[in-house]
């Protein structure tokens, strides 16, 4: 029998094998991936400094241990060059695979900002286990890192390291944290806190340039200032990892384009996580991840089963200052209200109805997510 | 008192703290929380959670 082929070792490959073991324990399964195959937490590699994690600390269970757990055939540290449709093959660095499915978790690359100077190469980032263990032995020496990209994993970071003891500077173009997913009101709560542990903000500019300076990097910024700093780190989004279905002639738009069923332009291929573009959607986030394992999990296991989205909130891990949203898409119709303030706030996004959209919760209000996210679609005085 | 960790996404229970905003008073054991609970990050349930002590 052909095995179901899974390509990547992240949460999304892992969270997908581990759903279809409780539905199927015989199913021959394979796991090709070009890391290691340990499994750990990725949400945690913007705030494994605080916990003093390493790399090594950050590994869950490793992948001889996972393979066995759950009874699958595990290619560690290989490549796949190309997918052959009509043959049901995969080319691969341990030679042509068949399948009789294939699932596609590969993920996302970080997306790199050109900037000028000489030491523009030695921008860091932190997409996975090996780029963490690289940025940490960088650490020992640094005692100011400057973070490109003032959204999410930049915030999370700036607090992760400023709460370290680090000097951060952040640099972002918009005009003020988490600009993308929240409004101003919101955003700015995280300025202070942030601020009060260390982090300096640099709004409404970017990095022009990086050359070394004898203590590390001196950086242009394109507002006119100048900085000095050990280490920059580079935050700016991810770009799903599409090249390998674009070559096969697979539809793709961000990333793998695939249906309410995770399955792409060939039917016996399917996508979930950060490389898919789930009806239109690109989701980035772990709670997306789980519903889509959890459904194309029973798919594979024989029963069709659409994926369903829930109110899915998002946290981010700022524990100065901690935030949960719920976000609107970017042409969403209404208004942000503010709902309560007071060491943090709350806001909602109402339609001209009057239902609740999506929210804003910081600080004292963060831990709220859950009760306020069963209100989500629900008529609520604004 | 003990503290776990959700092996998917990192979340961290302190039965110390517990989670008064979703009801779950201080000092709640793990063995305590409802079997209906879901981790608040990422929503696996709580008879699937891997719980690590840390």
């Amino acid at each position: 029998m052909k095995p179901i082929v899974v390509l990547g070792s992240g949460l999304a490959a892992y969270t997908l094998v581990r759903e279809l073991r409780k539905l199927d324990a015989q199913r021959p399964v394979t796991l090709l991936t070009r890391d290691s195959g340990d499994y750990y937490s990725k949400p945690m590699l913007s705030n494994g400094l605080a916990q003093q994690k390493t790399a090594a600390g950050l590994v869950l269970t490793p992948a001889a241990e996972i393979a066995a757990q759950l009874g699958l055939k595990l290619h560690a540290h290989c490549e796949v060059n190309a997918i052959n449709l009509a043959a049901h093959t995969i080319n691969t660095t341990v030679g042509t695979i068949e399948y009789e499915k294939l699932v596609l978790a590969i993920g996302a690359d970080p997306i790199r900002i050109p900037l000028e100077g000489e030491a523009s190469d030695r921008v860091l980032s932190v997409n996975g286990l090996d780029d963490y263990a690289r940025f940490r032995e960088a650490l020992t020496e640094a005692r100011s890192v400057a973070i490109m990209g003032g959204g999410l994993i930049g915030c999370e970071f700036a607090n992760d390291l400023a709460a370290a003891g680090y000097r951060v500077d952040v640099i972002d173009p918009g005009p003020y944290p988490l600009a993308s997913l929240m409004p101003e009101a919101a955003g700015r709560q995280l300025l202070e806190p942030l601020a009060a542990l260390g982090v300096n903000w640099h709004f409404g500019t970017s990095i022009k340039s990086m050359n070394s300076a004898p203590d590390g990097y001196q950086l242009a910024l394109n507002d006119g200032a100048a900085l000095q700093t050990n280490l920059v780190l580079s935050a700016v989004g991810l770009k799903p990892r599409i090249g390998l279905a674009q070559q096969a002639g697979l539809l793709t738009g961000r990333g793998i384009a695939v249906d309410s069923l995770l399955r792409s332009s060939d039917p016996d291929i399917f996508a979930l996580g950060d490389c898919a573009e789930i009806n239109g959607r690109v989701m980035p986030y772990v709670l997306p991840l789980m519903q889509s394992a959890r459904a194309l999990a029973h798919t594979l296991a024989g029963k069709e089963t659409p994926v369903d989205f829930p109110v899915m909130p998002v946290a981010v891990k700022t524990p100065a200052h901690p935030i949960a949203i719920v976000p609107v898409a970017r042409d969403a119709v209404g208004e942000w209200h503010t709902l309560d303030t007071g060491d943090g706030v709350k806001m909602g996004f109402f339609d001209g109805a009057n239902v609740l959209q999506g929210f804003v919760l910081t600080g004292r209000f963060a831990g709220e997510r859950n009760a306020l996210a069963k209100q989500v679609g629900h008529l609520l005085k604004a | 008192m003990k503290v776990w960790q959700c092996v998917v996404c990192g979340f961290i229970y302190n039965e110390a703290e517990g989670l008064p905003a979703e009801g779950i008073k201080p000092g709640t054991a793990w063995a305590d929380i409802p079997e209906n609970w879901v981790c608040p990050d990422c929503g696996v349930a709580k008879s699937d959670f891997e719980m690590v002590e840390v």
